[in-house]
């Protein structure tokens, strides 16, 4: 009887669970093995950084658990960590920011007045959209809802009548648009209009008749421009446009602001206590300056731009001039000039406010950068884009406006918000002119203080990350705005 | 912004630049503000507090002449000011009066075309060192790093004293005083020099204050005080007088809590005088009578005022030294008022 069992071949009935991928080509160890320690140099290089990483750590980690909240005193602070964490041990001293924030964000503007920087801040995020955002998405509505709660809670709070009746006319003039129709946050761009006199009245305070003469220019130069353009040209026009609003600024204004402010008086809703410019700083003195000087610079910077590209000799050759003048020169000789130059040459007692001036040649400044920026967008658009235009029988200004700008522009906007990020940076030179900036005006008059003297990291750390914020909010925009007119390869 | 009022006037700069500066007490009463020019941060002598309200040694100057001159101690517009801005700031008109601790020199004096009304506090160049380093003496420094601030007169100041001594040294340029601190704890430098009261303010809020010494050598003399612009005599005699009234308050021991009981008349016929009194000598400077009874009441006199900002009893704990009363020792001494 020959054994059977012994020699049936070998059957595999069941097919084996499939092998996982070797240890060493999966998960965390396959991306170590590729992306840190693929070599001999890279493993090298892995070990250094991480080798720096644990010695930065080691600096400043213990520094920022040690950290101390509560305390009067630079000195307190060392007895709280000396207490907590031994006599040797080092700690951040937040507390100076607890106590001190508000001359970080504010400078020594009025403590009871803060609602109103806040209150412009907040409204800013409303003239913004419309320039910023074409359509109302989920997010920007529920980001809207905030800032709208926000500026309830703060008329509500703080302000009496005069930041309601600035949200109800809003609103109300919002919704009238809306029903027209046009469901985008353009509805909104009547404001973005209004909102650098409305921000006027509402930091420095006064009269708002002031601001309604100053609006007023605008609109009278708008129609002298409608009314003279069509009879006289384009020249004629232009002129009337610049020269209306100056001669109402310049003769009308004042006393029309006047009458009326004689008849409403000092009332509530028409008059704010007046805040002096010296009592801007911090934060507030950087929004007004950088904020006014982004605005004002891309409008500035594309005619100069344009003027430099112009076939007339004489426009040609001052927007060069212009250009190369003020991007040779250093930004704080322009601040030393505005400052102190200019007090040489003026009556002695003259009130030409500093932060305007400051305004002027930050202005000018990033003007001269973004002409050069949007001339390479210009520069980069071929020829067949110009003949279009001209082919299709649009006039210059047409074929600026609905053809060469809208491409040109779009190419700069990595350079163009380069530059208002430079800008918003370089508001921190104002120091050189003794306006109290966040970085070092503030920090430095808070170290004067005998309970704060000697402190260094913290209040550099801290506006940074302000700065950073901010900074980085402007880039993240950008982004989103090339992804969102990128054309060539969908 | 009044643009309008000043294109206005930009025609009839020309014109007005000449002697429009002639009655600097006219405008001051007219602005019914005094703009007095400090500094925009340095301890002990002019620092905002947490609700921005100024305080220290230069700012009770400014205090003092808004009391003696517009009646109250509180019309003070502070004018923060830099190194680089506040000679400008002066002679453009932007500011009454200069006063941050700004050292006296001939060149400031007669180049300038300023008018140093006295010396509020009396300074100089010193250096400090750790007390592990051995030396007991500026002499021994010889071949030192020395933390000095860039382009101020102790940098020129170091450089002669290390010349004249045959030594050599080298020298780590710091910006700010916060980073000379920061260097000079953190052992970049053997040597930390800079006017001997920011020495002793720094030195107070090391951690360890004891582990520092400031050497005996004093190498520059540093008279601070506050200056006006040249040319309006009125108004430099008012600084001037207003200070020397500080300065006579503590030596006569008159203090802002008896100047009201003592301004009622006393047996020292100088104290009436200065006080109002007797005579009139207010009418002289183009003032009231009791303008220096108010200098004295706004944050008392030099004393106290030095007591208050830099004394021994502040963090900073200044000793009086050449600025006691020449009576003891110091070189403050008014002229008689009379």
């Amino acid at each position: 009887m020959a054994d059977k069992t012994t020699s049936a071949p070998f059957v595999r009935k069941e097919m084996l669970a499939p092998e996982g991928p070797p240890a060493t080509q999966i998960g965390a160890v396959k991306w170590l093995r590729e992306n840190l320690f693929s070599g001999p140099l890279n493993t090298l290089l892995t070990l250094a950084g991480l080798t720096t990483i644990a010695y930065l750590l080691n600096l400043a980690l213990p520094w920022f658990l040690h950290s101390v909240w509560n305390a009067k005193t630079f000195s307190e602070c060392r007895e709280i960590v000396a207490n907590t964490w031994g006599p040797d041990a080092h700690g951040a001293c937040w507390a100076m920011i607890r106590e001190r924030w508000n001359q970080f964000l504010f400078g020594f503007y009025p403590n009871d007045l803060y609602w109103r920087p806040v209150l412009t801040f907040l409204l800013l995020f409303v003239a913004i959209v419309p320039v910023l955002f074409r359509e109302w998405t989920p997010r920007l509505m529920v980001a809207g809802g905030v800032v709208g709660a926000l500026i309830l809670w703060l008329s509500v709070a703080y302000g009496d009548a005069i930041p309601a009746g600035i949200l109800v006319v809003i609103l109300v003039v919002a919704g009238l648009l809306g029903r027209s129709g046009r469901k985008y946050p353009a509805t909104l761009s009547w404001f973005t209009l209004i909102f650098p006199v409305l921000a006027l009245w509402l930091l420095w305070g006064g009269s708002i008749w002031m601001s309604v003469a100053i609006l007023l220019g605008f609109v009278l130069g708008g129609l002298a421009f409608r009314l003279v353009s069509p009879a006289g040209g384009l020249v004629f026009g232009a002129t009337a446009a610049v020269l209306v609003p100056i001669l109402w600024w310049y003769y009308g204004s004042e006393p029309f602001a006047l009458a009326l402010d004689r008849i409403t008086g000092h009332g509530k809703p028409f008059w704010l206590r007046e805040v002096r410019s010296d009592d801007f700083g911090g934060f507030v003195l950087a929004f007004v300056i950088g904020v006014s000087g982004i605005a004002a610079s891309l409008p500035l910077g594309i005619i100069l731009a344009l003027g430099r590209k112009s076939d007339m000799l004489l426009v040609k050759w001052i927007c060069v001039g212009f250009i190369e003048f003020i991007r040779g020169v250093p930004l704080i000789t322009l601040l030393f000039t505005a400052s102190l130059l200019l007090n040489y040459f003026l009556p002695p007692g003259t009130n030409f406010n500093i932060i305007l001036r400051v305004i002027i040649m930050v202005t000018f400044f990033s003007a001269a950068y973004i002409a050069e920026v949007i001339r390479g967008g210009l520069a980069a658009l071929p020829r067949g884009q110009y003949e279009a235009a001209d082919a299709l029988g649009l006039d210059y200004w047409k074929a600026q406006r609905l053809i060469i700008m809208p491409q040109a522009l779009k190419i700069s906007i990595p350079g163009i918000v380069s530059s208002f990020i430079g800008l918003f940076k370089d508001t921190t030179l104002v120091v050189f002119v003794a306006l109290l900036d966040p970085l070092k005006g503030i920090t430095d008059a808070v170290r004067a203080s005998l309970d704060w003297k000697g402190i260094y990291w913290e209040p550099y750390i801290f506006v940074g990350c302000i700065f950073f914020v901010i900074c980085f909010s402007m880039s993240r925009y950008s982004m989103h705005l090339e992804r969102l007119l990128k054309r060539e390869h969908r | 912004m009044k643009t309008s009022v000043f294109l206005g006037t930009l025609s009839v700069a020309a014109l007005a630049a000449g002697f429009a500066s002639s009655a600097t007490l006219d405008d001051v009463k007219a602005r019914g503000e005094l703009n007095c020019g400090v500094n925009t941060g340095l301890a002990g002598f002019a620092a905002p507090d947490a609700n921005g309200n100024w305080q220290g040694f230069d700012v009770a100057i400014c205090k003092a002449v808004a009391a003696a001159v517009l009646g109250d101690s509180s019309k003070v517009k502070y004018v923060p000011t830099t190194s680089e801005t506040r000679f400008t700031a002066l002679a453009s008109g932007e500011i009454d009066v200069l006063s941050r601790n700004t050292t006296w020199t001939f060149s400031r004096d007669a180049d300038l075309k300023f008018t140093f009304v006295g010396v509020n506090y009396y300074d100089g160049q010193g250096f400090m060192v750790r007390k592990d380093l051995g030396v007991t003496s500026a002499k021994e420094l010889d071949g030192a790093t020395v933390c000095i601030q860039t382009g101020t007169t102790t940098e020129l100041n170091l450089a002669d004293f290390f010349k004249v001594n045959n030594m050599s040294y080298q020298p780590v340029a710091i910006q700010t005083n916060a980073e000379g601190e920061q260097q000079f704890l953190a052992g970049a430098c053997d040597a930390y020099t800079t006017d001997a009261s920011g020495l002793a303010s720094t030195r107070a809020i090391f951690p360890n204050p004891d582990d520092y010494i400031i050497l005996p050598e004093i190498i520059s003399k540093e008279p601070l005080g506050p200056l006006v612009r040249q040319g309006d005599d009125q108004w430099a005699d008012i600084i001037r007088w207003t200070y020397n009234a500080l300065v006579a308050a503590e030596e006569y021991g008159v203090t802002s809590a008896n100047v009201e009981e003592l301004s009622k008349g006393t047996d020292n016929p100088e104290i009436n005088r200065m006080l109002g009194g007797e005579g009139d000598l207010g009418a002289m400077l183009g003032l009231d009578k009791e303008w220096a009874k108010r200098a004295i009441a706004a944050s008392g006199n030099y004393g106290e005022i030095f007591a208050a900002t830099l004394g021994e009893g502040t963090p900073i704990g200044l000793a009086r030294g050449l600025n006691a009363l020449w009576t003891q020792g110091g070189l403050q001494y008014s002229p008689p008022f009379r």
